[in-house]
């Protein structure tokens, strides 16, 4: 997949936000097509079949979260960014488990953007600093309940100091520079950690983030 | 029988539950029976039927009657029909199986068709029946605009229950009260008493409603006031800056930037920097604010703050501040971890960096505010740098579990 431009669909119910986007992607990928509410974003994304959605969590029509749950199954080749301004730990864990291959903030400078769209492109997990602090918190590792399956649902010492290196604004290649793995060590552990949110059914998962809803 | 189709349910909603109310439109005595038929769905007179059968258990049905008309408010949206003769019949025909209804309730507690003691209580519970559905009337006087005849026939009519009272009560004294009797005395001032509370019974419970009615409102009032002062003195405020500022999109990013973070902490956080997530967001808050950067703050756990985590905020406070002048534009990151035996705060930015050696002693803000403060407080600080990656202050305090001042 990484030959050529990696193909791009945008998402967003704003068309300043998406023509500023397109602006600083420039010319770093292929923006093959443009939707701004989840009815539309799902014809376009079946129609076009792009590398990468850049995929808005708050949509007319359902939100990001309809957008995933119409496509995921279907399309397995196309993965999702989820890309927001909200900071609400419910909404991101949920485009998470709902089959985002990761979580930006619309903070996000262009040329991060870009980087984190050619990672998810090669099938690698994208993870803000935020989104490392929300899973650091949800997964914290105080709890020791007997749980159905242990290895989804606790992190290894390795992904904790990944994670949290990545929380204090670390890239991905100073996350492997300060634990003298390799960046592909790192995007393995990242993954696996994106794994666990995706498939742990713990409940505590889901009760820390309707705990934190009001932020 | 009045049988109008009944208008659709009032959508008043009370605490997400609708409540009873009784209806003025089509009511025959005091719209018991019409305003339950429109809460419950079903006809009116099956309701009425409802309430005649169950008078006959023991008078049942009246006591229940009444006890709707005192507690079940008078719904005042309901369509105001002129009172015309033939309705003044049924209300006096409903008016007349009420009594029918009291006296089988009073024979049911004993006490026997006495003419001399049924007669006095008829005239009691008609006076009753027309100074309390006065009451509901005078209630609506307060709403609506109601011409000078009506006001008068109503005052009458509130005078003529008024006087139906007292004369059943004056009757109950001289008729068949034994008041010679040891309980005689007891009696007489029960009945009495009674009667007063009949008489005035409408008047309190107006009163009580009101009163609750304007708390309400007061409160609402100034929860209203409080939203306007808000939006007023924050958002219209940076609104106004925003249109004075069009052409330079950094500080319109900045002012707006500001104000979304503001109205969020005003809508969803408690208000003091309470806890170590609060203190933290706050000081990143007030650095973005003074020196137009972007911080991007994430905590993990959290805990009230004391004296010591207080040092820590005031130390994250400095080395962002240091990160901000030298940092330029690049973004900047805390991150801060609440473990059960210590806190740890990050503070990263990735500016030009700097070689801590070269820097002269007497010449870091880092090493007095930062370095200097946590070691006072029992805490440690460490000062990574490398030229062309940036800084990152590392902030590290025990956390004393049991005293929390």
């Amino acid at each position: 997949m990484t030959e050529g431009r990696v193909r791009v669909v945008l998402v967003d119910d704003h068309r300043m936000f998406r023509s500023g986007v397109r602006a600083e992607l420039g010319s770093a990928v292929d923006i093959v097509g443009e939707a701004e509410d989840a009815q539309s974003a799902i014809s376009v994304i079946a129609q076009t079949r792009p590398d990468v959605v850049l995929l808005d969590v708050h949509l007319p029509g359902g939100g990001g979260r309809a957008v995933l749950a119409a496509l995921v199954g279907e399309l397995p080749d196309v993965r999702f960014l989820a890309l927001s301004v909200s900071d609400a730990p419910e909404d991101v864990i949920s485009v998470i488990r709902g089959g985002a291959r990761g979580y930006v903030t619309k903070s996000i400078t262009g040329p991060e953007l870009a980087a984190a769209v050619r990672r998810v492109a090669e099938g690698d997990a994208v993870f803000s600093p935020r989104l490392a602090g929300f899973v650091l918190d949800a997964f914290a590792a105080t709890t020791d309940v007997a749980t159905v399956d242990e290895d989804l649902d606790r992190l290894s010492q390795r992904e904790r100091e990944v994670l949290r290196l990545i929380a204090r604004g670390y890239t991905y290649k100073e996350v492997g520079k300060a634990l003298f793995i390799s960046v592909k060590t790192v995007e393995t552990h990242v993954s696996a950690v994106l794994r666990k949110l995706q498939l742990s059914n713990r409940h505590e998962l889901t009760r820390w983030a309707t705990s934190r809803r009001l932020v | 029988m009045t049988s109008t189709v009944p208008p659709p349910a009032t959508a008043e909603v009370a605490g997400g539950v609708q409540r009873l109310y009784r209806r003025r439109d089509g009511r025959l005595l005091a719209g018991v029976a019409r305003g339950l038929a429109q809460h419950l769905g079903v006809d009116t007179i099956a309701v009425r039927v409802l309430f005649v059968v169950l008078a006959a258990f023991g008078g049942a049905g009246v006591l229940a009657y009444i006890l709707f008309w005192v507690f079940a408010p008078l719904d005042r949206s309901g369509a105001d029909r002129p009172m015309d003769r033939q309705r003044d019949v049924t209300t006096l025909l409903a008016l007349g199986s009420l009594a029918v209804g009291t006296l089988l309730l009073l024979r049911a507690l004993g006490l026997g068709f006495d003419l001399g003691l049924a007669l006095p209580l008829l005239a009691v519970a008609a006076g009753v029946v027309i100074l309390w559905r006065q009451a509901d009337d005078d209630a609506r006087v307060r709403w609506r605009q109601v011409t000078g005849t009506e006001r008068w026939s109503g005052a009458a009519r509130a005078f003529g229950g008024g006087a139906l009272i007292l004369l059943g009560a004056g009757a109950i004294l001289v008729g068949p009260a034994d008041l010679d009797g040891t309980w005689g005395g007891l009696v007489a001032a029960l009945v009495v008493t009674m009667g007063l509370a009949l008489i005035s019974g409408p008047w309190w419970m107006r009163m009580a409603r009101d009163l609750a009615a304007e708390r309400n409102a007061r409160i609402r009032e100034q929860e209203r006031a409080e939203v306007a002062a808000h939006v007023h003195d924050s958002v219209l405020h940076t609104l106004t800056l925003i249109q004075r500022h069009v052409d330079d999109p950094r500080v319109v990013s900045q002012l707006a930037r500001a104000q979304e973070r503001e109205l969020r902490g005003w809508l969803y956080r408690p208000r003091a920097d309470a806890s170590v997530t609060a203190a933290m967001e706050r000081v990143a808050a007030d650095v973005e604010d003074a020196h137009a950067v972007t911080i991007e703050v994430v905590v993990v756990g959290d805990c009230p703050l004391d004296d010591r985590l207080a040092a820590v905020r005031d130390a994250t406070r400095e080395a962002l501040v240091n990160a901000a002048k030298y940092a330029g534009d690049s973004a900047i990151t805390v991150y801060a971890e609440v473990a059960p035996g210590h806190v740890t705060v990050f503070i990263r930015d990735r500016g030009p960096g700097f070689d801590m050696a070269a820097v002269p002693a007497d010449r870091l803000g880092l090493r007095q505010s930062v370095v200097g403060r946590m070691a006072r407080h029992g805490g440690s600080a460490v000062v990574r740098s490398v030229a062309g990656e940036g800084t990152e202050v590392q902030l590290e305090m025990p956390r004393d579990v049991r005293s929390s001042s």
